[in-house]
């Protein structure tokens, strides 16, 4: 029997907010246990949350983005439960009437295929704190840091089909929260994390199988990891006779498993209800617009443009949209103009996704650090274009720009780096590699054709690889053709 | 509605009340009474009313996003049973 993988994720992002959801504590990370948990974060009597505005326009941020419906009238719910990371005994959630409503996101699952994922709701909530376990003999340790950080819960219909579906489409949610701002993207501190529920059927039946939901996933890695393993052992199940279980289950990167949490089960009552000290949060349309005209160009609009604009490649595009930074200093690039014109936008992309992206990722920086900047990179590539240096060699002054402060044009002055592009010069140096190789000479006119690179290696060597590529080609074949 | 006793040991272990076996057939009654009575709303007409999260008018009121709390640790865990390196200790919880 063959077997269709349901899969809908769960995705939390933590929104980058100076300050808490519901209190003035700072949301900043790595602080000393419990010094950013201020009386209204620890549940103490008396005290009553306040919204943070900024949550609300980061809502209001992912629903623009998302094509999402936005609710007028939201309201707060409480979710109870009993935790020692929880202080209050009910998380501030949002339940009936989420701020978020239904949206969509088309990604690209690979090269040419794009698929669009429905998403359900999102909505606001506040994080818990953070148990350690292994501190101290016998006792669970407690930070409250963390409790009160304004998250955004995403939601997906259960529209995704294989692992790599999923990873395609948290990948795209995570790049989109970054873009608009709204969350650093941080998954190795729990800025972004997944739950992905899970389940199978029999190809062609439209009821869905019983889920698993994997708690916890804080890698694109782990997501498909995980979502493979438990697909396996939901067939192993079904095909061996067996039922799944509805339940959450925790996924163990070391054993590469998922295992069943079967502590949660029993508490799977929460009893929502409105929050009675929070009144409903009523966004109004001048808030919404307000919010709109503070964003930046939309990924999905951007990306277009690239490509129809700028007759890029779509994974040219792709690379290039990765990070807004990126996407932005292709942009100057190209509005650079070195010698009263452009730069050819394809040249400039294989360069920042190409050179520039590897040097980067090499020196461990990111874009904003980069010591070259679109200014200099636009007149090294106007060098390029215009035949002064080749591709190669520029490859050489990039380098030198990096090291240096020093502009293109100076370095291939300096260092003698212009191309020869001088004929009787370049004819020159074949004459001197022909008569240095006769046997080989012979070979080529007996026809091994292949040959002709060695040709092409030596004289470039000879040039300190400064003779016109293409040039160079043309005048080498003309003359071993005479023989 | 009537509640059964399973109902009532359910909902004191999910507010973590401890109950002796019995208490358990008068809160039973008890509660069975208040749910009935709430249970005649069931029978008001209410197609076309919005749903109230919340009596009155008011609505949120937001602040801005600023720190404005200061670390108030040691006063804050000075109540707590057990606190150590700046942590509250609680008996373990076991994943």
């Amino acid at each position: 029997m063959s077997w269709e993988t349901v899969i809908g994720l769960e995705i939390h992002a933590q929104l980058a907010t100076r300050s808490k959801i519901f209190s003035g504590a700072s949301t900043a990370f790595g602080a000393e246990p419990n010094t950013q948990a201020c009386a209204v974060d620890l549940g103490l009597p008396g005290v009553l949350p306040v919204v943070n505005a900024d949550v609300v326009r980061m809502a209001v941020r992912f629903a623009l983005a998302t094509d999402a419906a936005i609710t007028q009238r939201s309201q707060f719910a409480r979710k109870n439960y009993f935790y020692p990371d929880l202080p209050k005994g009910y998380q501030i959630s949002q339940m009936a009437l989420p701020i978020v409503g239904e949206g969509a996101v088309t990604v690209t699952v690979s090269e040419g295929e794009e698929k669009t994922i429905n998403i359900t709701r999102a909505h606001l909530e506040e994080d818990a704190g953070k148990s350690v376990h292994d501190l101290f003999n016998g006792q669970t340790a407690i930070d409250l840091n963390r409790a009160g950080t304004p998250l955004l819960e995403i939601v997906s219909e259960p529209d995704m089909r294989s692992a790599a579906e999923a990873v395609a489409y948290a990948r795209h949610i995570h790049a989109l929260v970054r873009y608009i701002d709204i969350c650093d993207g941080n998954m190795q501190e729990g800025s972004f994390r997944c739950d992905a529920n899970v389940s199978v059927r029999p190809s062609g039946q439209s009821e869905f199988g019983t889920r698993a939901e994997i708690k916890n996933l804080n890698s694109f890695r782990f997501l498909e990891r995980a979502i493979l393993f438990e697909v396996e052992r939901q067939i192993d199940l079904l095909e061996s006779g067996h039922s799944v279980v509805q339940e959450t289950r925790l996924y163990d990167a070391d054993n590469d498993e998922t295992r069943s949490m079967r502590s949660k089960e029993e508490a799977n009552d929460y009893r929502y209800f409105p929050d009675p000290d929070l009144p409903p949060l009523v966004v109004e349309s001048s808030f919404i617009d307000e919010v709109r005209s503070t964003m930046p160009e939309l990924p999905k609009i951007r990306r277009a443009r690239f490509i129809e604009e700028h007759k890029l490649t779509p994974s040219d595009a792709d690379a290039l949209m990765s990070d807004r930074v990126n996407a932005e200093y292709f942009e100057s690039v190209i509005a650079q103009k070195p010698d009263n014109k452009s730069v050819s936008p394809k040249l400039a992309a294989n360069w920042i996704n190409g050179e520039l992206s590897g040097r980067l990722n090499k020196e461990n920086l990111s874009l904003q650090d980069s010591a070259v900047k679109p200014e200099r990179l636009a007149q090294l590539l106007a060098r390029i274009e215009d035949g002064t240096i080749s591709g190669k060699i520029a490859k050489q002054v990039f380098d030198e720009m990096w090291s240096s402060q020093a502009n293109a044009d100076d370095i291939i002055e300096s260092k003698g780096l212009k191309q020869i592009t001088d004929t009787s010069a370049i004819e020159a140096m074949i004459d001197d590699v022909i008569a240095a190789n006769p046997s080989q000479v012979a070979e080529y006119q007996g026809g091994k054709e292949k040959l002709l690179s060695f040709f092409v290696g030596a004289v470039m060597k000879a040039s300190k690889g400064k003779a016109n590529p293409g040039q160079l080609n043309q005048l080498l074949r003309d003359r071993l053709k005479k023989g | 509605m009537a509640l059964s006793t399973d109902d009532i040991r359910q909902i004191a272990h999910l507010a973590r009340i401890g109950l002796d076996e019995s208490a358990i057939e008068p809160l039973r009654d008890d509660l069975s009474t208040v749910l009935n009575l709430v249970e005649q709303l069931n029978a008001v007409d209410t197609a076309g009313v919005e749903p109230m999260a919340h009596p009155g008018n008011a609505e949120l009121r937001l602040r801005e996003d600023k720190v404005s709390e200061q670390d108030q640790r040691d006063a804050l865990q000075a109540p707590a049973p057990a606190t150590e390196q700046g942590y509250f200790l609680v008996p373990r919880v076991i994943e």
